[in-house]
């Protein structure tokens, strides 16, 4: 039996350690936001958080994720009736066209703006070059991060002051 | 809700602008009966196919067409509203299921009035039943670029402003007031003299008795409020937080998994197949051999070969169980089949000139090339591609009591829920098709091959089956993007004028008017041979735009050259007798400061084509570096008549510039041994975002036809390019993709030479 903890929730998974992480997420735990695109860690359409590092799912087995934090897509909002900054972002710029490849380009600009608040165009390119957009929002996606950046930057930061200066 | 008493009809009428409109109003009956389950939830009254209208006052778009990415439900939802005068907030759309009744009628219209611009899949049927009959049962297809122009144009607006009027007549006739002083606004009727204000809503039974109109009055253009306006797509939310269901993602009680696996060499089939390793892999669960079908429908007839299919507890085991497989394959006539083969004989056959047929022939081509100052000659070259949708093919199926239902992303399901009943030898109406979310169409998704493999695994099976295919047989078993040759020679005279404009290239394919060029030439002979290969055909963004605006704008640019002008003001020149191309041509040079100089190692290009109802022109830039090649930017302009969502229609600009980008810089299935030698991602690739450039789109709104926007932006964008690689580095590049050229080598023999 292998233990991980995916959303928050610990499941204890009956499953062959072999099997990459995408199939177990898609398969057992029904979680079918991370996506299947090559199966070689060659598009990031399955693009996972473990431990909050952006992992090609579909290459990565289960036995190699044994005790850590999983975030999918599904976990990504802080909660319920809040998106992730970038989510927000993403509809503020109309990113997605099917949409089939942005779980994926969400979780690794997601992984991006945890180490890199403000990342320049070169830091995306090199970030986001393992995820393919085959409806090519490329420029979008980058729009997007962006934003968002500017919102994460500044928002805890933000509202700290105008706490502050709303107590006086 | 037990209140259908009459049946469904078809309503036809002529509007003013001389289109003809066919709308189907759905009424009581034992058809709508079946429909209610489908659309009408309780407390619904469905007063028309393309409009729904609750209790809430929420009216509901269902549109004909399937969601792949372009926004298309919410373009046309706007188009309806906005003849309705709907509050857009209470303005929902969802796709109409794959039955008879919903089957595209304005398409089909649209389709047997113009006559161009015919997507080569559906023919068949425009040519044959659909005209007898008027009943166009297969024509729930997406694709030609035609939602917006043509179910926009001649079906929602209709329909949106058809219901206005059975509302406001309703209303007049339950207020005992003349119906002219009824209006219509936000969802609401209002009469301002007696006060009454009351919500659509309340009219909707009564409206639901009366006949549609006949010929219902359409806005102009400057009375639209919610076309031309910036709304947010509807299906985006789904799309940032993993809610989205795509056909990979439907999930049945007790399913199984599976994949499967086609002869490589195209035409091949099983000879033999040793399962025993596979039966040896935890999970597996059965090794099933597909038998070919025959499928004829709105594609004609078609023969999918044989295949091996591994079914297993989950995709994983199935895949290893694949790998596990030791499958003879029966050998065929293709197995020496190479590119370079394919390419020889399309240079022989070009050559021959054998059965050569005209697509124009206009003035004396041989005198004008005796009596040139000079003669340009060149051959152009575009390999195979594949369309490599995001999502991999797979569709979901179950049979229970002879009934079979299938879950799958396609652009055309009614035709798909034909070929199903013919391949299993059910009757339609024992198949139920639920169309998702596409993760990509780009015309792949029109053939069935991979749904009715599912149903008939699901019919051995007895038992939930979710197909997966692998990327591997994604890449290798797809109906590709032909390979074409195409021969030029050009004519100029003393002063560069171009006098004759002579093009023969392989295998014609839709829409006919691909290769002709909108240039003033008197003299002209544009024209095709045959020459087939056993690799399978199938309709690839654009479809034949994608080569040809490759070759003519490339070899405009040539030519140009060669007279010793700028390629920009050479066109502009030969465009006076075409004011809307002008404009979209100059636009484009204006908005990328075309005549400002740049530094060396960087140049310009620009191109122009017209398909599918709309113009496009792009300029693109870049800076060539030590050989290594950067695309900076692409300005583009597109007029396409009115567009209806600015920002979507962008957004379908944008994506159709890299989907082409990707085909110009990388994309090149090659053939060895009569099977595809690329596989995957790593060896057939994509732009990433490194190698997009940053896209700016303008939009001109000439009040000209509507046009599409899914596949105009992708014919320009390889001969912007190679034009812009040619500016900054004197090399022309005649074959694509550009991935296999070296431009650091070709620009040092373009400088010996010069
Ligand atoms: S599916 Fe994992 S990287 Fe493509
Ligand atoms: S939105 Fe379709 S692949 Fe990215």
């Amino acid at each position: 039996m292998t233990v991980i903890t995916v959303n928050g929730t610990e499941q204890k998974l009956q499953v062959d350690p072999s099997t990459p992480l995408l199939w177990v997420l898609r398969e057992q735990l029904a979680l079918t936001g991370t996506k299947f695109g090559c199966g070689m860690a060659e598009c990031g359409a399955c693009t996972v958080h473990v431990n909050g590092t952006a992992m090609r799912s579909c290459v990565t087995p289960l036995s190699a994720v044994s005790g850590q934090k999983i975030t999918t897509i599904e976990g990504l909002a802080p909660s319920n009736n809040e998106l992730h900054p970038l989510q927000q972002a993403w509809i503020e710029e109309q990113v997605p066209q099917c949409g089939y490849c942005q779980s994926g380009q969400l979780m690794t600009a997601a992984a991006l703006l945890a180490t890199n608040p403000s990342p320049s165009d070169a830091d995306i390119n090199i970030a986001m070059a393992g995820n393919i957009c085959r409806c090519g929002m490329y420029s979008r996606i980058r729009r997007a991060i962006k934003s968002a950046a500017g919102v994460q930057q500044f928002d805890p930061a933000v509202a700290e002051l105008a706490r502050e200066i709303n107590n006086g | 809700m037990g209140k259908w008493t009459r049946r469904a009809f078809i309503s036809a009428g002529v509007v003013a602008g001389g289109g003809l409109i066919v709308g189907v109003a759905i009424r009581p009956g034992n058809r709508a009966a079946k429909l209610s389950k489908y659309v009408a939830g309780d407390g619904e009254t469905l007063l028309h196919t393309w409009v729904k209208l609750d209790s809430d006052n929420v009216v509901t778009a269902i549109i004909p067409h399937a969601e792949m990415g372009q926004g298309v439900g919410t373009a046309l939802a706007q188009m309806l509203a906005d003849e309705l005068d709907a509050d857009w907030d209470l303005v929902k759309f969802e796709e109409a299921p794959a039955l008879g009744e919903f089957a595209n009628y304005p398409m089909a219209q649209a389709m047997l009035l113009a006559g161009a611009d015919i997507p080569d899949f559906v023919l068949p049927t425009v040519e044959g039943a659909l005209i007898r009959t008027a009943h166009a049962l297969d024509l729930q297809i997406t694709g030609g670029s035609l939602s917006v122009r043509t179910t926009g144009a001649y079906g929602m607006r209709i329909a949106g402003a058809a219901v206005k009027e059975m509302l406001k007549i309703a209303a007049a006739e339950a207020w005992q007031v003349p119906v002219n002083q009824v209006i219509a606004e936000n969802s609401q009727l209002i009469h301002k003299a007696s006060g009454r204000v009351e919500p659509y809503c309340a009219f909707a039974e009564s409206a639901g008795q009366m006949t549609p109109p006949v010929s219902p009055t359409l806005k102009s253009v400057d009375e639209f409020k919610i076309m031309g306006r910036h709304v947010e797509r509807h299906d985006l939310p789904s799309k940032v937080d993993g809610t989205a269901i795509f056909a990979l993602d439907v999930r049945l009680p007790d399913m199984l998994y599976a994949t499967v696996m086609r002869a490589p060499t195209f035409g091949g089939g099983i000879d033999s197949v040793d399962e025993l390793r596979t039966r040896a892999i935890n999970g597996v669960v059965d090794v099933i051999q597909l038998p070919s079908a025959e499928v004829s429908s709105v594609l004609g007839g078609f023969t999918y070969a044989e295949s091996v299919a591994v079914v297993a507890k989950g995709y994983w085991s199935a895949k290893q169980g694949m790998d596990a497989l030791n499958i003879q394959w029966r050998s065929t006539e293709n197995d020496g089949v190479s590119s370079d083969a394919i390419f020889k004989q399309f240079d022989r056959d070009i050559s021959a000139g054998v059965d050569r047929e005209s697509d124009i022939a206009q003035g004396d081509l041989v005198a004008s090339m005796e009596n040139a100052a000079q003669v340009i000659n060149a051959d152009y070259r575009v390999p195979f591609l594949a369309h490599t949708c995001m999502e991999p093919l797979n569709a979901t199926a179950m049979v229970k009591d002879g009934h079979c239902e299938v879950w799958v992303g396609c652009q055309s399901p009614l035709s798909f829920r034909q070929s199903i009943a013919d391949a299993l030898g059910f009757d339609i109406e024992n198949v139920t098709l639920h169309n998702c979310f596409m993760g990509g169409g780009f015309g792949r998704k029109s053939r069935p091959d991979y749904a009715i493999q599912a149903a008939q695994l699901a019919v051995s099976l007895g038992r939930p089956v979710q197909l997966i295919w692998t990327r591997e047989e994604d890449v290798r078993q797809d109906f590709y993007r032909p390979a074409i040759q195409s021969r030029f020679r050009a004519a100029i005279d003393d002063s560069g004028d171009l006098i004759a404009w002579e093009n023969t290239y392989v295998d014609k394919h839709e829409p006919d008017e691909a290769a002709l060029i909108p240039y003033s030439v008197d003299v002209q002979d544009i024209g095709h041979v045959r020459s087939p290969t056993h690799i399978p055909f199938g309709a690839w963004r654009s479809v034949a735009h994608s080569h040809h605006g490759f070759f003519t704008e490339s070899f405009i640019d040539e030519v140009a050259v060669a007279a010793g002008q700028d390629p920009f003001d050479y066109r502009v020149a030969r465009l006076q007798h075409l004011p809307r191309q002008l404009a979209v041509l100059t636009k484009a040079a204006k908005e990328a400061q075309w005549h400002l100089p740049l530094a060396p190692g960087r140049g310009r290009g620009i191109s122009l084509q017209s398909s599918f109802g709309s113009i496009v022109a792009e300029v693109v830039e870049v800076t060539v570096k030590d050989g290594n090649l950067s695309v900076d930017r692409v300005v583009a302009v597109i007029d396409a008549g009115y567009a209806v969502s600015p920002d979507g229609m962008k957004a379908q600009i944008e994506s159709g510039i890299i989907y082409g980008l990707s085909a110009a810089l990388f994309g090149e299935i090659s053939i060895k041994d009569g099977a595809v030698v690329e596989s995957n991602f790593h060896d057939y690739q994509s732009v990433r975002m490194s190698d997009a450039p940053a896209i700016e789109t303008h939009i001109i709104n000439s009040g000209a036809d509507w046009g599409g926007a899914g596949e105009p932006g992708t014919p320009p964008i390889a001969s912007a390019l190679t034009n812009a690689i040619f500016n900054a580095t004197g090399n022309r590049i005649r074959q694509l993709p550009i991935k296999n050229v070296d431009l650091q080598a070709a620009r040092e023999s373009t400088a010996a030479m010069g």
